[in-house]
């Protein structure tokens, strides 16, 4: 179907969420200050807008890959079934990205 | 006229036989991910604020901190292979491929080592 390649697609974007994650670490072991200036960077829309890319990402190909695993198991390969698992992988991956921000954001109080 | 022999011309161009091992350090890796991936989102949410304090408080503790680090790990050797496979399908010219290929396994082997280091560094108590 059309969407396999999104696969690779956001496991590319996955890579480069790997980079922001490791960046964030690394500000967090550096100490407060160079903590405080990651958190501007992460709050720069630009980045938000990334992160919840990477968000979508690590979710769909979190659901996408099960979905390759189940196949390399031997299973799911019938055109209808397989058809039906693409859509839920792309569609449990929007409203797990949904409510994944809805969390973060509830536990910090609102959005900021 | 060429100094080699045809037999030398020929000689490993065949399959690398390690394409097996490659899938199969794919899947396992892809595993552990589903599981530490799901650990992650759920600590994130967990986490609330995501001040400084917070973060070092939530690294020190020794269950997370080899979780994390464990993620680190396996999420960058995950992509290692991935990228590696992107690059084979995609880049034509032979000698790019090497470089880039090259190139990423350095990048990759270096964003491992600083990831496990900066946890390894709140862990152990040297950030306050």
């Amino acid at each position: 179907m059309a969407l396999s390649i999104l696969h690779r697609l956001t496991g590319v974007g996955l890579s480069i969420g790997l980079v922001l994650l490791v960046y964030w670490l690394v500000a967090a072991a550096s100490g407060a200050e160079a903590y405080a200036q990651a958190q501007r960077v992460f709050a720069h829309p630009l980045v938000r807008l990334l992160l919840v890319g990477v968000s979508f990402a690590f979710f769909y190909h979190l659901l996408n890959g099960t979905r390759h695993l189940v196949w390399d198991a031997g299973y799911g390969f019938e055109k209808k079934t397989a058809r039906i698992s693409g859509w839920l992988a792309f569609l449990g991956g929007l409203l797990l990205t949904a409510s994944f921000w809805a969390a973060v954001s509830f536990r910090q109080g609102g959005l900021q | 006229m060429s100094l080699r022999t045809p037999i030398g011309r020929v000689l490993g161009l065949g399959t690398a036989k390690e394409g097996a091992a490659h899938w199969w350090s794919q899947r396992v890796s892809a595993v552990a991910l589903v599981l530490l991936g799901l650990w992650l989102v759920g600590a994130l949410v967990a986490l609330g604020d995501f001040s400084h304090a917070s973060v070092i408080e939530f690294i020190g503790r020794p269950f997370n901190a080899v979780l994390l680090a464990l993620l680190v790990g396996t999420a960058v050797y995950h992509s290692q292979l991935g990228v590696q496979v992107v690059l084979e399908d995609y880049v034509a010219h032979h000698a790019t491929k090497i470089v880039s290929m090259l190139l990423l396994n350095f990048l990759h082997v270096a964003l491992a080592a600083l990831g496990i280091f900066a946890v390894l560094r709140i862990a152990f108590g040297a950030v306050s």
